[in-house]
């Protein structure tokens, strides 16, 4: 026993490490939400607030759509995938995370070149007739319709979404995944030998069991979606602000301002800690470290 | 899981799935051999831009800090991760579990919010004691971001662990750090393995937390995001293209090996038998 | 696993080759400047010539450079701000001051852009570049507009117009469109500008800087406002651009470089900022960038086609009608912020 104390000591400079780059720097956040430019305290940062509700309301509701689209396509293939061989499995987990390999920003930018007026998409779909096809739809329905020669997708909300799905997508299949894949195969087959059909074993017994990583999901796609500052602005034209972009001009844009931003900063915080707590209640935080 | 096979579909289902999250970027490979700078109409065949990739200083020396800093970021995460989590696995729950919460913090907080606190205590201690943003800093911040995933891939191989063992090598007259390092650390080195590419993963791909604490210094992605303001130029996807592709190699070439070594293991076993 | 480890030495292996190729105590300069707004190709010449290396990084605005500077905790030795922005880092002590001994070739600029509202004493800085902010529209989808700010605001073109993505020049296009002083401090005509703003974005495609070049180039937009020498350089990229300062009056500016308070590398500054106003070095870097060159002996040096361009070089008659902008006071400066945030959100 006494080797466990003293083995104990080797976290003590990793405690010392996490007190001062972990909490300090969050604590400055709140030090200085709360104070103005000479150091006094203020709640004004908080009162401006009222003005961002829409930046709020538009961040809530675009990475919630992204999390429900990721779970909706996630959830299926991570299904789906717990079903083959260990060696597919590794294969296709692996194929999964590949893609992070290519840095962030130049993948949302090649969504760029595809979305775009004069992108790939648009050329595929005159190449291929479909706007013609529509504009002869439309005019054939309506006589004020107005010809279009290109779908409009760049600098939309939709396309940001897209954005954080394509971006975030893995993180929701890997957890879902890797809680499925742990189900004890016997309580299914209780499951069967007890009458249930497929669709029964899957509502009461596999859906409920992969809760856990089905929350630890979404999450991890919900937090990074919430806070990005830069889906919206490749994607979005900078015109759809998100909580990210506003932090990110407090900070280093064109609107120098760090207590507000601290104060913008402290509010995503607490929406974090939500989501933490919401995960600790259901699943043991640790599923994330199956990611690669 | 079950042990009904999947049907077309859902090999389907999974082919769909792959081809939306390789579609963007075999565009971006493709347009790397594209011979003018348009991103969207292909105009001829060329490597021009490999060439010239050699020739840019810039994105060298960013390619250069990134690699760097990665690197040296996982493996200082690695050694203090892997010493950390043995500390915690011995500490008494008490202590234990608020400073896993702790340790989560940077694993579920937004990288923004990491990125721009960090920022704010390198300015406030850059003030006081003298230094500035720079490569230290975003190294600083790297090994920071890096530490909880390395506990939280080791742990559980620690909680793997059978507590007796330790006890027995010490038994059969081993000294304490005889006993660590050849049994305790051989039997958590996959976890270890993890982590250490996990936080390297995690480094190279790095761009917001880098953006607010790198000062002057400029890693790969802090430089493709300078360009993205105007328009990327098909280096970047060379470069890209290099990595990914190196990356893909390395992993066949590991699965390979694996596959093979499995296969000669079953083989002696057989032999064994016999 | 253990293969795993291999490959971590031999990514490391790499590294060292890397490391011993470059030195490491070698003399240098941080340069911080706008996007596309350098030959880089020079950096090598300067390096030879001086045997200092160039850390090159950019910004996109002004406002953004404020910002990184005023944070702290950054040392560059030579910014390119623009003219009001000067004005506000002399008046909030940011900036160091030039010993122009250093900078024997200040004497091949034109008077005419020294001693300047921004630095009265010319004291803190060496112009870079000048021009004016423009209207670039796409022939293609644009007929014969009227020479107006209107263009940025005619709903006919919804969807298809680029706004500046900066405070002070977005606020300057509804100012001059309406007719005020663009260096208005009155609450009253700064508001009626930005209502102006907040009806003219719901018809932009959206707020850019420099990601301008791609969309007027490639064709994804219709209508942009942005500074001349770039207009000039889209034009060469896509001959179905045209380009107008609007006869309400526009900006006129002149990027200077500076070195910010506390530089660590002064004399390296100095030495960059008087390469960077050689002759040729003007030339060339004109040349890539396409703005106008404050050097009077390299203007002396183009040839007759490039002198009577009117994107490069505006006629008196132009230029007459264009302002600076100055720095505003502080409390007016705070409402730019504040009308800022609030209408990009």
């Amino acid at each position: 026993m006494k080797n466990r104390r003293l083995a104990s000591l080797s976290a003590y400079p990793y405690v010392v490490w996490m007190a001062i780059f972990v909490v300090i720097p969050l604590v400055l956040v709140v030090f200085y939400a709360f104070t103005n430019d000479a150091g006094q305290f203020t709640t004004a940062n908080f009162n401006e607030m009222g003005s961002y509700t829409m930046v709020f309301v538009r961040s809530l509701v675009l990475s919630a759509a992204a999390t429900a689209v990721c779970l909706i396509l996630g959830y299926p293939v991570a299904y789906v995938l717990a079903k083959e061989s260990a060696g597919f499995q590794r294969i296709a987990l692996m194929l999964l995370m590949l893609p992070m390999w290519i840095n962030f920003l130049l993948r949302t930018y090649a969504w760029m070149s595809i979305l775009e007026n004069t992108g790939l998409l648009n050329t595929l779909f005159s190449d291929i007739g479909l706007i013609a096809l529509v504009n002869k739809i439309g005019s054939a329905l309506s006589s004020s319709y107005v010809p279009i020669d290109h779908f409009q997708m760049i600098n939309t909300q939709g396309a940001v979404i897209l954005g954080m799905v394509y971006n975030y997508l893995p993180f929701m299949i890997m957890p879902i995944h890797s809680v499925i894949v742990k189900i004890d195969r016997a309580t299914i087959e209780a499951a069967q030998d007890l009458g249930a059909d497929d669709v029964t074993v899957f509502r009461k017994v596999i859906f409920p069991l992969s809760l856990p990583g089905v929350l630890s999901g979404i999450t991890m796609v919900f937090v990074p979606s919430v806070s990005t500052f830069i889906l919206s602005k490749l994607l979005g034209g900078g015109t759809t602000m998100l909580l990210g972009d506003l932090i990110e001009l407090q900070f280093m844009g064109g609107a120098y301002n760090p207590h507000l931003g601290s104060a913008i900063s402290l509010i995503m915080m607490i929406i974090v800690m939500v989501c933490m707590a919401l995960m600790n209640r259901f699943g043991d935080g640790e599923d994330q470290a199956v990611m690669l | 899981m079950t042990n009904k096979k999947n049907g077309f579909w859902g090999r389907f289902l999974m082919f769909l799935m792959l081809f939306f999250l390789y579609a963007p970027i075999f565009v971006l490979i493709v347009f790397s051999f594209n011979s003018s700078k348009s991103r969207s109409v292909w105009t001829g065949f060329t490597t021009d831009w490999y060439v010239k990739l050699l020739h840019n200083s810039a994105i060298l020396n960013a390619l250069y800090t990134t690699l760097l800093v990665s690197v040296l970021a996982a493996i200082i995460a690695t050694i203090a991760g892997t010493f950390a989590s043995i500390g915690l696995y011995n500490m008494r729950r008490r202590w234990r579990e608020p400073l896993l919460q702790v340790n989560n913090i940077p694993v579920i907080n937004a990288d923004i919010i990491t990125g721009v606190s960090l920022c704010i205590l390198f300015v406030f201690l850059g003030r006081r004691l003298g230094f500035e943003l720079g490569f230290g800093t975003l190294l600083i911040a790297h090994v920071t971001f890096n530490i909880p995933y390395v506990i939280l891939s080791v742990m559980p191989k620690l909680r793997q662990l059978d507590n007796n063992l330790f006890e027995a090598a010490q038994d059969l007259g081993c000294t304490w750090m005889q006993a660590f390092v050849k049994v305790i650390i051989p039997e958590i080195m996959p976890g270890i393995v993890n982590g250490l590419l996990m936080a390297f993963t995690l480094s190279v791909d790095d761009f917001v937390i880098s953006y607010f604490t790198a000062g002057s210094v400029e890693t790969l992605s802090m430089r493709i995001y300078a360009m993205t303001k105007k328009r990327i130029s098909p280096e970047i996807n060379a470069i890209s293209t290099i990595l990914f592709v190196t990356i893909l190699l390395l992993l066949i070439i590991i699965n390979v090996r694996e596959a093979q070594q499995e296969k000669a293991a079953k083989k002696r076993r057989e032999e064994f038998k016999q | 696993m253990k293969k795993i480890l291999c490959l971590a030495a031999a990514l490391m292996a790499v590294l060292l080759v890397f490391t011993a190729c470059g030195s490491s105590e070698q003399e240098v300069v941080n340069v911080y400047n706008w996007g596309e707004n350098i030959d880089e190709t020079i950096f090598k010449d300067f390096e030879k010539q001086t045997g200092i290396k160039v850390n090159y990084k950019v910004y996109e605005t002004n406002e953004q450079l404020y910002a990184v500077l005023k944070q702290g905790g950054v040392s560059y030795d030579v910014i390119v701000p623009s003219d009001y922005m000067i004005s506000r880092m002399i008046a909030e002590d940011m900036l160091e001051k030039i010993d122009y001994s250093n900078v024997p070739n200040l004497s091949k600029i034109d008077p005419n852009y020294l001693y300047r509202e921004f630095d009265p004493e010319q004291e803190y800085s060496v112009p870079y570049t000048w021009g004016v902010v423009g209207i670039v529209y796409n022939t293609t989808m644009v007929e014969d507009p009227e020479e107006s700010w209107g263009l940025l605001f005619d709903d006919k073109y919804s969807g298809q117009i680029l706004q500046f993505d900066n405070s002070r020049d977005a606020m300057a296009t509804a100012l001059f469109y309406l007719g005020y002083d663009v260096n208005t401090t009155d609450k009253a005509e700064l508001d009626e500008a930005y209502q102006l703003l907040v009806q003219q974005k719901p018809i932009l495609q959206g707020y850019v800087m420099d990601q301008m070049f791609d969309k007027m180039e490639g064709g994804e937009a219709a209508v942009g406002v942005y500074y001349a020498g770039d207009c000039l350089t889209m034009i060469d990229n896509n001959p179905d651009l045209a380009y107008f300062v609007p006869e309400e009056g526009s900006n006129f500016f002149v990027d200077a470089m500076c070195i910010p308070k506390g530089a660590a590398n002064k004399k390296n500054a100095e030495l960059f900022i008087n390469f960077m106003c050689e002759t040729d070095i003007c030339l060339r870097n004109m040349d890539v960038t396409g703005y106008a060159t404050p050097s009077a002996e390299a203007y002396a040096e183009l040839d007759e086609e490039t002198r009577e361009n009117d994107i490069l070089f505006p006629s008196e008659e132009v230029l007459s009608n264009c302002q600076t902008y100055v720095n505003l006071p502080a409390d007016t400066l705070e409402l730019y912020n504040d009308y800022w945030t609030k209408l990009k959100s």
